[in-house]
C-alpha cells in the first residue's frame, strides 16, 4: 500500500458511533477513580492533622500545669478515708482511688479491691503519723509547679535569699525555668550575632557581586553546610572549637554559652543566608541599575539601594534564624556545659531549655510533675518557633508580592 | 569604601566556606585511617569503646532500617500531598492555603518537639491504644514502647515538608501542554497524573526523597525518646525493637565514653562515616536538581 | 442564501449551514449565546454559531481575539483553568456538553485536539500514538501495532519514522512532531477534530503536508481549525468564522466570506488592511 493511497482514502469505514446523548452518564461515572481522588484528598490533610496533633499531644501533657491544676504539695499530703467510706464506694470510685486500669481492676473481685484500698490507707496513715513528727519542712507545703514558683524567685530552706532554682532531682523538686530561659537566650543571642554578619555578607556577595558561575558553586556549598548534622557540629564544638576558644579567651569553664553560641551560629548561617539571598535577589535589577546609572559605585548600589529594598527579608531571616537557634538541641546539649545556674555571663556554663528536655526526659516518671514541666518547656519552644515562622513567613510573602509587582 | 565593602562580603562568603572545609578536613584527616573494612563491618561484641575492635555495623544497620522505614512512610504521604496541592486544589482556595501553611510550619517545628511528639503521640497514645486493643491482658507493653517503627514514624512527620516541597517544585515544572495533551486524548485527571505528570517529575521526587533521607540520617534528637539505644546486643528484628544508630552513636561516644581521649579514634571514624553519608546524599540531590533546572525537558 | 444580521443570535441560529446548496451536511456542533470570562475580563461574548458535520470549519481573527478559547470550549479544556466562568450552551449532536451530568472524559474521547505548539509526550513515538488507546484500556499488542501504523500513515509520517518507532518522540523535527500529534489525536478515532493553528510553526513544505492531511481527514472527521493564515483558511475550509475581540463578527461559507463579506471589518481583515 502506497503512502499516497493511505492519505487520500480513509483506512476503514467508520464504525457506528454511539449517540452523543451517551455523554450524560451522571456525576460519578468512575467510582474507582472517585474513591482514589477522595483518598488523595484525605492524605493531603496529613500535614494539617500532624500540626494539630503536635500541638495537642505536646500541649496536653503540659496542660495541668498551664491551667494551674497540678499541685505537688497536694500529691504529698494524700487523702485518707476511714474503712466505712471505702465500703460505701461505687466500683468506679474505687477504681479511681486505686488508680487502676479497667483491665487490672477487673482482675480481682470487688471485695479484694476494697481490702487492698483499706490496706493502702492504713499504711499511709501510719506513715503520716511518723512523718509529721520527723520533718516539719515548710518547703513540702509549697506547690512547686505553681506558676509563682516556676517563674519568680523563692527563698527555699537553707538559702539566704530568694533565688531562681532549677533542681528537679531532689527531695523537694524545684522547677524555676528562669535559669533555662536565660541560658537559651544567651546562646541564641551569640548565635544570631555571630551568624548575621557572615550570612548577610555572603548573601550580599552572592546576589550583588558574584558572577553567575561563582554563584552556581557557592549556593550549593552553603546548602551543604546546612546538611552537616547538628550532632557533628556539636562534636566539633566540643572537641575543636572549645579548645581553640579556650586558648584565646581563657574561660573559667571550658564549655559555655559562648562556645555553644558560635557552633549554633554555624548551624543557622545557611538559614539566614537562604532567606536574605532570596530577598536580595528578588530586588528588581532596575533598582540597582538605576543607582549605577546615576554614578553610584556597585557597593553603594548594593548597600544603599538593594539592601534597604530587601530589608524585610533580612528581618525575616533573622527572626527565622532566631527561631531555629532557639529550637536547636544537640549542639547546645554538647557544648554549653549544662549547668542550670542563673548567670548572665556568656562565659559561664549554661543550660538551655531544649538541652534540659533532651537530658532529663529519659529519666522522669511518666506523667509525673517533672515530666509535665518538661512538656511545658517543649510547648514553649514550639510556640516560640511557630510564631517566629509565622512572622518570617508573613514578612517574606509581603516582600515577594511587593517586589514582584514593582519589577 | 567602594573597594572595602565588596571585599568584606567576599570575605564573609569565604569564611563560611572555610568553616565547611575546616569541619570536613579536620574530620577526614583524623578519621581516615580509622575507617577500615573491619570498622565498618564490626560490631560491639567486645564493647562499644574498644579501639581497634569495636565497629559500627549495627549502627549502620539501625540507621538504614529507620531511614528505609521512614522513606516508605513519608514518600507516599509527601508525594500525594504535593499532587493534591498542584493538580487538584484550587490555587487560591482556603484549604490549599492551610495545607501549604501546615507544611511550612511543620518544617519549622524544632526537632526536640518532634521527640516529645513521638513520645506523647506515637508511643503514649497510638502504641498504648494498640496494646489495649490487640493485646488486652498483657503486662509488658509491646507497641507502647520505644522502637524502630515509632522512631521512623516520628522522622517521617519531620521530613514530610522536604518531600512535599521538592515534589511540588517538580510538578510545577511539568509543561502545561503535556497535561492538556493527555486530557484532550480522553485520559482522566488521575490517568494523566499517573502516566504523564508523575513520570515526568520523577527526578524531582527523587531529589526530595534524598534530601529527606539525608536530613533524617543525621538527626538524633527525635530518636532520644522514641527508639535509639546506647547498646542492644541484637540487630533490630521487628518493628518494636530498639536499635543502635550511627548519629546517636556519635553522641554516645562523645558523652558516655569511659576515657574520651583514648576512644577518640572511634569517634572520628564514626563522625567521618556519618558526615560522608549525609553530605554525599546532599550532594547527589544538589546535582540532580541542577540538572533538572538546566534541562527540564530531558527528564524521562 | 443571503448573509443575515449576525449580531442577532436567533437569526444566526435559524441560518443553519445545512440548508446551504453546497453543503448537505447537518450541523453537529451548535454554540448558542456562549460567553467566557477569565476572572473579570470577557474573552468570548455571546457567540452563536453552528458547525456542520464532516466539513472543515475555520476560525480566523487577529491574535488574542479568542479563537483558541472558543476552540477549547468544544472539548471543555477550559474547565481546568482557574477562575473561568462560562455562560451559554454548546450542544454536540444535540447533547448539551456543559450540563452537569456530562462525563468530560467521555466527551474528550470523542472530540480530539491538536495544539498550536506540538506537545508530544517525552516517550517513544510508538507510545505517543498508543497513549490514547492505553487510557481506554486497550491491551492487545497486535491491534495496537496496526492502529499505530495506520495512524502514522494517515498523518503521512509512517515512512519517516517506521524504522525508529521506539525512539524518543522529542528527537523528531518540529513538523514531524506536529504530525505525530495529529496521528496521536486520530489514533483513537474521535468524531470531531479540533486543530489550533496546527501549522503555525512549520515551514511551507510541512504546512502543505498537513493541509493535504486535513483535506484527507475531512472524509471521516468533523474538523474545526484555528488559523492565522488567510490563504490556508481559503484553501482548506468549507466554512469560516471571523472573530474579533471575543465577538463573532461574521460566519459564512468560506468562499462567500472571502469574496463577498457582509461586514466592512471582515473585508478589512481578509484583505489585510486590518487595524
Ligand atoms: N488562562 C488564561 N487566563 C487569563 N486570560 C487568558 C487565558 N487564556 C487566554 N486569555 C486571554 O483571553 C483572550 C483570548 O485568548 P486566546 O488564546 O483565545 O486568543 P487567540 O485568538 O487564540 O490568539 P492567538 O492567535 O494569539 O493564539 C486573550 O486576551 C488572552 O489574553
Ligand atoms: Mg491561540
Amino acid at each position: 500500500m502506497s503512502d499516497a493511497d493511505s492519505v487520500t482514502t480513509p483506512p476503514s469505514p467508520p464504525p457506528a458511533k454511539p449517540p452523543w446523548h451517551d455523554l450524560a452518564r451522571g456525576r460519578v461515572a468512575r467510582p474507582g477513580e472517585w474513591l482514589v481522588e477522595k483518598g488523595i484528598f484525605a492524605v493531603s490533610l496529613t500535614a494539617i492533622v500532624m500540626i494539630l496533633l503536635i500541638f495537642v499531644f505536646v500541649g496536653r501533657e503540659a496542660l495541668p500545669i498551664l491551667l494551674g491544676q497540678a499541685d505537688s504539695a497536694a500529691a504529698r499530703v494524700q487523702r485518707i478515708l476511714p474503712p466505712e467510706d471505702v465500703d460505701r464506694m461505687t466500683p468506679s470510685e474505687l477504681r479511681a482511688a486505686l488508680g487502676l486500669s479497667r483491665r487490672k481492676f477487673a482482675a480481682r473481685s470487688l471485695e479484694e479491691q476494697k481490702a487492698a484500698l483499706k490496706e493502702i490507707y492504713a499504711v499511709r496513715a501510719e506513715a503520716d503519723r511518723n512523718g509529721a513528727e520527723a520533718i516539719p519542712d515548710k518547703d513540702s507545703e509549697v506547690n512547686t509547679v505553681g506558676w509563682r514558683y516556676l517563674i519568680l524567685p523563692h527563698q527555699w530552706t537553707g538559702y539566704s535569699r530568694p533565688e531562681f532554682i532549677w533542681q528537679p532531682v531532689s527531695q523537694i523538686q524545684k522547677f524555676n525555668v528562669v535559669p533555662l530561659l536565660v541560658g537559651s537566650l544567651k546562646v541564641t543571642l551569640v548565635a544570631v550575632l555571630f551568624a548575621l554578619p557572615l550570612a548577610l555578607g555572603a548573601a550580599l556577595y552572592v546576589s550583588q557581586f558574584a558572577s553567575r558561575r561563582l554563584r552556581a558553586w557557592i549556593k550549593p556549598a552553603i546548602e551543604m553546610l546546612a546538611g552537616v548534622p547538628s550532632v557533628v557540629l556539636g562534636f566539633f564544638a566540643l572537641f575543636v572549637l572549645a579548645a581553640a576558644l579556650e586558648s584565646v579567651f581563657a574561660f573559667q569553664s571550658r564549655l559555655n554559652a559562648f562556645v555553644a553560641g558560635i557552633a549554633l551560629g554555624v548551624a543557622i548561617i545557611p538559614v539566614i543566608f537562604a532567606l536574605a539571598e532570596e530577598a536580595l535577589s528578588a530586588v528588581p535589577r532596575g533598582y540597582v541599575e538605576g543607582a549605577l546609572a546615576v554614578g553610584a559605585s556597585r557597593w553603594q548600589a548594593a548597600w544603599g539601594v538593594a539592601l534597604p529594598a530587601a530589608w524585610p527579608g533580612v528581618f525575616a531571616a533573622v527572626v527565622l534564624g532566631f527561631g531555629r537557634a532557639l529550637g536547636e538541641t544537640m549542639i547546645v546539649l554538647m557544648a554549653s556545659g549544662n549547668a542550670a545556674i542563673l548567670s548572665w555571663s556568656l562565659f559561664d556554663s549554661s543550660r538551655t531549655v531544649t538541652a534540659t528536655i533532651a537530658a532529663e526526659l529519659g529519666e522522669v516518671v511518666f506523667g509525673g510533675h517533672h515530666y509535665r514541666v518538661l512538656f511545658l518547656l517543649g510547648t514553649l519552644v514550639l510556640a516560640v518557633s511557630f510564631v517566629a515562622n509565622l512572622v518570617a513567613d508573613g514578612v517574606m510573602n509581603r516582600l515577594r508580592r511587593r517586589l514582584a509587582s514593582s519589577s | 569604601m567602594s573597594r572595602v565593602g565588596p571585599t568584606l562580603t567576599a570575605l564573609a562568603t569565604g569564611l563560611i566556606l572555610a568553616m565547611l572545609a575546616l569541619i570536613l578536613g579536620h574530620v577526614t584527616v583524623h578519621g581516615w585511617s580509622v575507617v577500615t573494612w573491619g570498622f565498618l563491618s564490626g560490631g560491639a561484641e567486645e564493647g562499644l569503646f574498644t579501639v581497634g575492635r569495636s565497629g559500627i555495623f549495627p549502627m549502620l544497620f539501625g540507621t538504614a532500617a529507620r531511614v528505609i522505614l521512614m522513606t516508605l512512610l513519608v514518600i507516599p504521604a509527601g508525594v500525594i500531598t504535593a499532587v493534591y496541592l498542584n493538580e487538584y486544589a484550587p490555587a487560591s482556595g482556603r484549604l490549599t492555603r492551610w495545607v501549604r501553611g501546615a507544611v511550612n510550619h511543620l518544617a519549622g517545628v524544632p526537632s526536640i518537639v518532634f521527640g516529645l511528639f513521638g513520645l506523647g503521640f506515637f508511643i503514649g497514645f497510638v502504641g498504648a491504644g494498640l496494646d489495649d486493643w490487640l493485646r488486652p491482658g498483657a503486662v509488658q507493653p509491646y507497641w507502647a514502647g520505644e522502637g524502630l517503627l515509632w522512631a521512623s514514624a516520628t522522622l517521617a512527620v519531620m521530613t514530610l515538608p522536604v518531600v512535599v516541597v521538592a515534589t511540588e517544585e517538580a510538578l510545577r515544572a511539568v509543561p502545561a501542554g503535556l497535561r492538556e495533551a493527555s486530557l484532550a486524548l480522553g485520559a482522566t485527571r488521575l490517568q494523566t497524573i499517573i502516566r504523564i505528570v508523575l513520570p515526568h517529575s520523577l527526578s524531582g521526587i527523587l531529589t526530595g526523597s534524598i534530601l529527606a533521607i539525608g536530613r533524617a540520617a543525621g538527626e538524633v534528637v527525635p530518636l532520644l525518646f522514641t527508639g535509639a539505644a546506647l547498646y542492644v546486643s541484637r540487630l533490630p528484628g521487628s518493628l518494636n525493637d530498639k536499635f543502635m544508630d550511627l548519629a546517636y552513636h556519635v553522641w554516645v561516644l562523645c558523652t558516655q565514653s569511659p576515657d574520651i581521649d583514648q576512644t577518640k579514634p572511634l569517634l572520628y571514624g564514626t563522625v567521618l562515616v556519618l558526615l560522608g553519608l549525609t553530605l554525599s546524599l546532599n550532594l547527589v540531590a544538589v546535582v540532580i536538581r541542577a540538572r533538572i533546572s538546566r534541562n527540564p525537558q530531558a527528564t524521562p | 442564501m443571503a448573509t443575515t444580521d449576525l449580531t442577532n443570535p436567533s437569526a444566526v441560529a435559524r441560518r443553519s449551514p445545512s440548508g446551504d446548496a453546497d453543503s448537505p451536511n447537518a450541523p453537529l456542533i451548535e454554540i448558542e449565546g456562549l460567553s467566557l470570562y477569565y476572572g473579570p475580563s470577557a474573552a468570548l461574548r455571546n457567540i452563536t454559531l453552528s458547525i456542520p458535520e464532516r466539513l472543515v470549519t475555520a476560525f480566523i481573527g487577529p491574535s488574542g481575539c479568542g479563537k483558541s478559547t472558543l476552540l477549547r470550549c468544544l472539548n471543555r479544556l477550559n474547565d481546568a483553568v482557574e477562575n473561568v466562568r462560562i455562560e451559554g450552551t454548546v450542544r454536540i449532536g444535540g447533547c448539551d456538553i456543559y450540563s452537569p451530568g456530562v462525563d468530560v472524559t467521555e466527551l474528550r474521547k470523542r472530540v480530539g485536539m491538536v495544539f498550536q505548539k506540538a506537545n508530544p509526550f517525552p516517550k517513544s513515538i510508538y507510545e505517543n500514538i498508543a497513549y490514547g488507546l492505553r487510557v481506554r484500556g486497550l491491551r492487545d499488542r497486535k491491534l495496537m501495532d496496526g492502529i499505530v501504523e495506520r495512524s502514522l500513515r494517515s498523518a503521512a509520517l509512517w515512512d519517516e519514522v517506521k524504522d525508529r518507532l521506539h525512539a524518543s518522540a522529542l528527537g523528531l523535527s518540529g513538523g514531524q512532531q506536529q504530525r505525530l500529534c495529529i496521528a496521536r489525536a486520530i489514533a483513537t478515532r474521535p468524531e470531531i477534530l479540533l486543530m489550533d493553528e496546527p501549522a503555525s510553526a512549520l515551514d511551507p513544505v510541512a504546512t502543505s503536508k498537513i493541509e493535504d492531511l486535513i483535506l484527507a481527514l475531512k472524509q471521516e472527521f468533523t474538523i474545526v481549525i484555528v488559523t492565522h493564515n488567510m490563504q490556508q483558511a481559503a484553501r482548506i475550509s468549507d466554512y469560516t468564522a471571523f472573530l474579533n475581540q471575543g465577538e463573532l463578527i461574521e460566519f459564512n461559507t468560506t468562499s462567500r466570506l472571502f469574496t463577498n463579506p457582509a461586514k466592512q471589518e471582515t473585508e478589512d481583515y481578509v484583505t489585510g488592511r486590518f487595524g
